[in-house]
């Protein structure tokens, strides 16, 4: 059935359109109006065009942190999708105690702050204080001090990330996990299907739509991520671990450079702006097809 | 044999799950001194200063009743806004509905690094810096469109007959909406305030911007632990395993809707 088209609808809308356009579109002109000019102080300022985007897009910097951004997002995702459903395949699907304890726990690591996140995994990883930090530099004999060894800076934010993050994965696996009728289940058990079949036929189609919104969700979080690897490493050593936000915050708060920082944003959102269209594409096609 | 496997794979992700809090519970619950001098684990001389300290000092504890103003500010204001509009693209079509509800999102998914400085310029300009109503409008930047999008999914479950009936019956759109259809997804309207919740409760980047010493959030007074003489690790541990408590107490009385939940209504 056809949703009938009314303009009033607009009435509804207008106090999320206002609420958000404030905080949205206003900070966004400054952004343009910094992103286009040269500011010496607040009376002294100059048009400079579009010389900051051929600055940051040339930047050797920017670009480092891009492709940078690109690796992290893309091994967040490999890792934890499979994880994640891993994870929801072996909670317990009835209900009763075992099962609130379980989703309880789970999710707990999604309701911590950010920063506080970033001090459990320093406390956990320092070499003098940190359980698994001791354990890898004296019990395994390995030389470990993440904070000046890039790969391991960027290992132990990777490892952060997949403890903070795979329990929503997870969660979003096991939702779609427990909306398959137990007739299907029975229907394969008539028919002798192994667990491999079960799997691969019965619970990945059904779980399609939950691992759509989860691709999104984690793609775009991890995108922006800020303040957990800026508490765990400050992004260094060096720029080993210096996100794209990482790095704008740098420009924009450290350095005070608003030009560049607003041509950086620009830049910044239109990347975040063209994925999000794709992904949000891929949605839409599951929202209408994921019941079939 | 096969469901003791999976027991077995649960509880171990479970315990490297608990591990790092664990570690910091442990941490918590010792001197500083005690903390530096040796690795134990389990506290050897377990001692309940730390807490102490925390929720005797003003200066403290003054951290948590601010980070609770301004995210059920928050929580409140996304909702009263959210309702409507997501009844509005759940039911209708009207001039725009596709993009406005892509642009939502996209602010959903928009860096706050990039929104960082303009936005404390904006509530600078309108004197609202280190008030809870700030960091609780800023927070509606990412809230809302999440909230309209949670609440469309719940929506588009109730069949639009309920509507048409009410309408048949008499009832008016406001009267409808407040008797009958909120009941109808009251689980919808708690899974949305217990995502309004957790993601407030968890942002710092705003909260931190927009606060300077009224209305500063527990996880930023929890940078203050640095002195002269080093970090208090002991201290520190305390304050984190603070913060988790509230969220752990807001999962267990979600936690029959946590799997629809973030599903985003739509299983």
């Amino acid at each position: 059935m056809q949703k009938p088209f009314d303009n009033r609808a607009w009435l509804l809308v207008l106090p999320v359109f206002a609420l958000v356009a404030f905080n949205a579109i206003i900070p966004l002109m400054t952004v343009v109006n910094y992103s286009v000019q040269d500011v010496f102080d607040p009376t002294h300022r100059s048009f400079v065009g579009a010389d900051w985007y051929r600055e940051m897009l040339h930047s050797t910097r920017l670009q480092n942190a891009l492709s940078r951004q690109f690796l992290f997002s893309a091994l967040v995702l490999l890792i934890e999708l499979p994880l994640g459903v891993a994870i929801a395949l072996v909670m317990p699907r009835k209900g009763g105690f075992a099962t609130s304890a379980t989703m309880v726990l789970v999710a707990l690591p999604l309701l911590i702050p950010w920063n506080v996140i970033g001090t459990i995994w320093v406390i956990l990883l320092r070499p003098d204080i940190g359980i698994v930090g001791h354990f890898i530099d004296h019990t395994l004999g390995i030389h470990f001090d993440y904070p000046t060894v890039p790969s391991q800076a960027w290992g132990s934010v990777l490892a952060m990330e997949v403890w903070h993050w795979t329990p929503l994965v997870a969660l979003l696996a096991y939702a779609g996990l427990r909306a398959i009728p137990d007739a299907y289940y029975q229907a394969a058990r008539i028919d002798g299907a192994s667990a491999w079949a079960v799997f691969r036929h019965i619970e990945l189609p059904k779980m399609r739509g939950v691992l759509t919104i989860a691709i999104l969700l984690r793609f775009m979080d991890s995108f922006l991520i800020y303040t957990e690897p800026f508490v765990l490493t400050g992004g260094g050593p060096g720029d080993s671990t210096t996100f794209l936000s990482i790095y704008l915050v740098k420009i924009a708060v450290g350095e005070f450079d608003v030009g560049r920082a607003g041509a950086f944003s620009i830049i910044y959102f239109l990347i975040i702006l063209a994925l999000s269209y794709v992904f949000y594409q891929a949605l839409q096609r599951v929202g209408t097809g994921a019941s079939r | 044999m096969k469901a003791r496997a999976r027991v077995a794979v649960l509880v171990l992700y479970l315990g490297l799950l608990l591990l790092p809090i664990y570690w910091m519970l442990n941490m918590s619950l010792r001197d500083n001194n005690d903390i530096m001098s040796q690795l134990t684990l389990v506290p050897v001389h377990p001692t309940l200063k730390n807490y102490a300290e925390i929720l005797t000092d003003k200066s403290w504890y003054m951290g948590y009743v601010n980070s609770f103003a301004y995210v059920s500010m928050n929580t409140v204001i996304t909702l009263v806004v959210a309702l409507p509009a997501a009844y509005a693209f759940s039911r209708y079509r009207f001039l725009g509905d596709k993009h406005l509800f892509f642009w939502l999102l996209t602010n959903r998914m928009a860096p706050a690094a990039v929104f960082l400085l303009p936005v404390f310029q904006l509530y600078s300009a309108l004197g609202l810096i280190d008030h809870y109503i700030a960091v609780a409008l800023a927070h509606t930047l990412f809230n809302v469109p999440l909230a309209v999008w949670i609440l469309e999914g719940f929506m588009s479950g109730v069949p639009r007959e309920i509507d048409e009936t009410a309408r048949i019956d008499g009832y008016s759109l406001p009267r409808f909406f407040l008797t009958v259809f909120i009941p109808l997804i009251r689980a919808g309207v708690g899974v949305t305030a217990f995502f309004c919740f957790m993601f407030s409760w968890v942002e710092l980047l705003f909260a931190r911007t927009l606060t300077i010493t009224e209305a500063k959030p527990i996880a930023a007074v929890m940078t203050r632990t640095v002195s002269a003489s080093g970090l208090d690790w002991g201290l520190l541990a305390a304050a984190g395993i603070l913060t988790i408590v509230p969220g752990g107490l807001v999962i267990y009385f979600v936690r029959n809707y946590i799997a629809k939940g973030f599903a985003l209504g739509r299983v």
